[in-house]
């Protein structure tokens, strides 16, 4: 392991940038003789330091790389994390990690990654393979290693800055900012509490406000992608009362942008929620999610409303059957056994 | 940087397959020669020679001194090389534009985009 990994992969990649922009300048001096010049000399200034943040994020998030990759190298140049803690946060041995980076960084300079923020026709998927690495560090967190939440919100916070144009940026700063906002409430004696039942006191207001604030800086831009959506819906769970029909019409965009049935699911409970517990069904009976445990809860969840005992106590059997965690296995367990007749 | 672009045609159709060749229309078919036409003629491009297809490869192998040999190419004939040509490029990203106009990229197949060792 170099000493500094953010050194060696700005040098490496800047070497390389600086050897394009001498090529330019070469080419730029031999074509002066046939043009008329223009006032290009100082263009590049070398004694100021520039911002490289941008630069290395899509650098580090290059689709050449794997995922895992991705991540690592993001959390290690941008976030200032140690190999060791990287390592720590993911479960992986200190020894896995380390070789993880190595391998990257050797990868993108033998594969000749550049060290360039990608031109505007390729931003938006390049920018979505950034979104994506930035979110799953913050899920990780999210599980429980809140460390990693909150390095993903510094990580959004200054791509956002970095990009103030991107809606999809300030959108994905918004949900993590909502989401995690809740983050105390989420668990009570390590059992899951679901939203609706969460203490209240516990929620970070100022931060919800601030994802909001974020969140009306990503619709004022428009042109809205999945995050923005995201975003949306989070802020719309923690507003009081619930708006389920506006929540309905949320998922349903957001599962056209995705083609996610998860996302359809979750539009099912939202349509039972604002009322039409037979449409939910309806719409939950035609999903292909047979393996997915959730699907089966609320399924179980909305034959109960319908006074279907038999039928929602088969459902709950189903989702017991698939169910992997202890808490969400004492919860379905209990809403079993509150199944009258 | 050099790369060498690796052609893996998976289920493309090619002259080598008359069926699914013959079942692509006239402007089709022209566009896939235009398209590698154009690769050919790109600055930096080297193309390679051109190859029969899988099918008509033997694999050799030495096990103890002796002489293996058997039909076919040494991985599936789905999986097997059909062309290459080497790119001279500023970066990753030019290799894999340029990856990305190969026709068989789009049409059930893949292109590897390999660095060539410098010294």
């Amino acid at each position: 392991m170099p000493a500094n990994p953010r050194a060696w992969l700005v040098t490496t990649a800047r070497n390389r940038a600086i050897d394009r922009i001498r090529r330019e300048r070469t080419l730029a001096t031999k074509t002066r003789l046939l043009e008329v010049p223009e006032a290009t000399e100082d263009d590049v200034d070398e004694t100021t330091i520039p911002d490289e943040r941008l630069e290395l994020i899509f650098t580090c998030c290059h689709p050449a790389l794997s995922l895992d990759a991705q991540v690592a190298l993001t959390l290690r140049t941008l976030g200032g994390l140690s190999a060791e803690e990287i390592a720590r946060a993911f479960l992986v041995p200190d020894e896995t990690m380390a070789k993880r980076l190595v391998r990257a960084k050797r990868k993108i300079r033998v594969s000749g990654i550049p060290f360039r923020v990608p031109p505007a026709l390729e931003l938006p998927g390049r920018l979505g393979a950034v979104l994506a690495v930035v979110y799953l560090i913050f899920n990780e967190g999210y599980g429980g290693r809140g460390d990693l939440s909150e390095e993903a919100i510094r990580l959004g916070r200054a791509l956002a800055e970095l990009m103030p144009d991107e809606p999809e940026v300030h959108g994905l700063l918004a949900l993590m900012l909502v989401n995690d906002a809740r983050r105390d409430a989420r668990v009570a004696d390590g059992a899951i509490v679901l939203l609706k039942d969460q203490d209240r006191s516990l929620w970070d207001l100022d931060q919800i406000a601030a994802g909001r604030k974020t969140l009306d800086r990503a619709l004022v831009l428009g042109d809205r992608g999945s995050y923005v959506v995201q975003a949306a819906i989070a802020a719309l769970h923690v507003h009081e009362p619930q708006d389920w029909h506006q929540l309905a019409l949320l998922y349903d965009e957001l599962a056209r942008l995705t083609g996610s049935s998860v996302v359809e699911l979750n539009r099912a409970a939202a349509i039972a929620e604002a009322g039409d517990v037979e449409a939910a069904l309806a719409l939950v009976n035609e999903l292909d999610l047979d393996d997915y445990h959730y699907l089966h809860a609320t399924r179980a969840e909305l034959l109960r409303r319908l006074d279907r005992v038999d039928d929602a106590r088969a459902a709950y059997d189903r989702a017991l059957a698939l169910v992997h965690s202890d808490a969400e296995r004492r919860f379905l367990e209990q809403r079993r056994a509150e199944l009258q007749g | 940087m050099k790369y060498l672009l690796l052609i893996h045609q998976g289920d493309t159709p090619t002259p080598h397959t008359p069926e699914a060749w013959e079942a692509l229309s006239e402007d089709e078919r022209n566009a896939v020669y235009a398209a590698y036409k154009a690769i050919n003629e790109t600055p930096g491009v080297t193309p390679g020679v051109p190859m029969q297809p899988p099918e008509m490869a033997t694999t050799v192998r030495v096990q103890n001194g002796k002489t293996l040999t058997t039909d076919g190419p040494f991985v599936a004939v789905k999986e097997a090389l059909g062309g290459y040509f080497l790119f001279e490029a500023d970066d990753l990203d030019a290799a894999i534009e340029m990856a990305s106009r190969v026709p068989a990229a789009g049409m059930g197949g893949a292109v590897e985009v390999r660095p060539i060792v410098e010294y």
